[in-house]
């Protein structure tokens, strides 16, 4: 606990209402004691002075739930995702390993990459699709439907392959800079009966506590996360509609151009903090 | 038998006292140098109520962003808005009201609270709140009479 805190702990009580502690936590972020960038220089053009992960924004217990692979609960999904990738599915009798073999090599730093430019769609691609593009064409599988069947633990599998890695995302392919500029019409876009948009409160608010959350800025290296309330890996997609529908507004669907614009331009938010798949929250 | 039919006539007509309360439209609500100081309905608001309401996270919900020392029995109060210790002193009921109402018309169109009796609301509200606001005149008059007893 440094000094800020114990002050703010000290007015907080003085205060008798429930004023909290604004600021995101001082520490440094070791998983299995590798070191993790949860803090870094922000991108060129980027409105915030220094991305911060969610990690220094939550509380203690949950922050200790992330730095050790055994009291990470989003581990298990990761563990089945690695099952998943070496069973075999479809009509061409094959499983991920067929093709791409251990993981660990053939993956390493993939998941950090995406989302990228698919030239054959035109649009660009995340993990899941990607997923589901291999799926229908390599494996003669079905594509998984949006959170459903393996898509979450492989996912998370996929990503975990990059855990600690920087995310990184290349705009300079195909229209990748069209689709940003999307994202970022959306990000600032206020929505629903409450009129909020993903800057209101992840941009103009984050340290701010709003009722018990402590507003973060939203990135979204640790995607998808084990969060605690739903005792589950979430999708990042998922969490886009949720707080879409918080504003009380219609929300859109999963992988729409929409959300895959959105998904680009809070990853370039987000750029140079290590993948944390699967990141703990609450 | 009787005394039940006599009494749902006599609900009946309170009734329709209620719904005949002169009830400001959120079109209809007139702004002038920042204040709004007609109430929206004939009925006075009851603080008692408004406090009700201010804390209830389905209606005002106000706690999600305002601390507040009269509700220190609720725990977390956020911190996105001012704290409203004293905010029947720093500002007038007219004042308050145009707030609650609709805070950018008082502040800029760049804060975030949102306008709960208005209909200038974000894009692609959910279907079954088009056309509503988040509070009603009522509620919007309690609620004020409440924060002017936050002195």
């Amino acid at each position: 606990m440094n000094y800020s805190y114990k002050l703010a702990a000290l007015l907080s009580g003085v205060l008798t209402t429930a004023v909290l502690v604004a600021a995101p936590v001082e520490e440094t972020l070791t998983v299995d004691e590798v070191d993790m960038i949860s803090r870094a220089a922000s991108a060129e053009g980027h409105p915030l002075p220094e991305v911060i992960s969610g990690w220094h924004y939550r509380t203690d217990s949950t922050r200790a739930l992330q730095t050790d692979s055994f009291e990470n609960g989003g581990m298990l999904g990761v563990e089945l995702g690695e099952e998943i990738w070496n069973t075999v599915e479809g009509t061409e009798g094959k499983s991920c390993a067929s093709c791409h073999d251990d993981a660990a090599v053939s993956m390493a730093s993939v998941g950090a990459l995406f989302p990228k430019w698919h030239e054959e769609s035109g649009k660009p691609i995340n993990v899941e699709l990607q997923i589901n593009d291999c799926r229908v064409n390599n494996m003669g599988a079905e594509a998984y439907k949006f959170d459903k069947g393996g898509q979450k633990p492989l996912t998370a599998f996929v990503k975990h392959q990059s855990h600690g890695q920087p995310v990184t995302v290349d705009l300079t392919e195909g229209d990748m800079q069209q689709w940003w500029e999307q994202g970022k019409e959306l990000y600032y876009r206020r929505t629903g009966q409450l009129n909020l948009s993903c800057a209101s409160c992840h941009e103009k608010n984050n340290g701010k506590y709003i009722r018990a959350d402590h507003l973060s800025q939203g990135n979204v290296n640790g995607f998808p996360t084990y969060r605690l309330k739903q005792g589950n890996l979430i999708s990042l997609h998922n969490r886009f509609r949720g707080c879409i529908r918080d504003t009380r507004a219609e929300y859109p669907a999963a992988f729409s151009d929409d959300l895959m614009a959105l998904e680009v331009y809070t990853t370039w938010r987000s750029q140079g903090l290590s993948v944390e798949t699967p990141a703990v929250r609450q | 038998m009787i005394r039940k039919l006599v009494l749902s006539a006599v609900s009946g007509i309170v009734l329709i006292g209620v719904v005949a309360a002169d009830v400001t439209a959120p079109g209809d609500v007139k702004v002038e140098n920042l204040g709004i100081s007609v109430a929206l309905t004939d009925q006075p608001g009851d603080p008692a109520e408004g406090r009700k309401v201010f804390a209830n996270r389905k209606q005002g919900n106000c706690l999600a962003c305002h601390a507040n020392s009269d509700l220190k029995d609720q725990l977390f109060h956020g911190e996105v808005g001012p704290g409203l210790d004293g905010a029947g002193s720093r500002w007038s009921e007219a004042q308050l009201r145009t707030i609650v109402v609709n805070a950018k018309a008082v502040f800029s169109d760049a804060t975030v609270m949102p306008g709960f009796y208005s209909l200038e609301v974000g894009e692609n509200v959910r279907k079954d709140l088009v056309g509503k606001t988040i509070l009603t005149a009522q509620q919007v008059e309690d609620i004020v009479a409440y924060l002017t007893t936050l002195k």
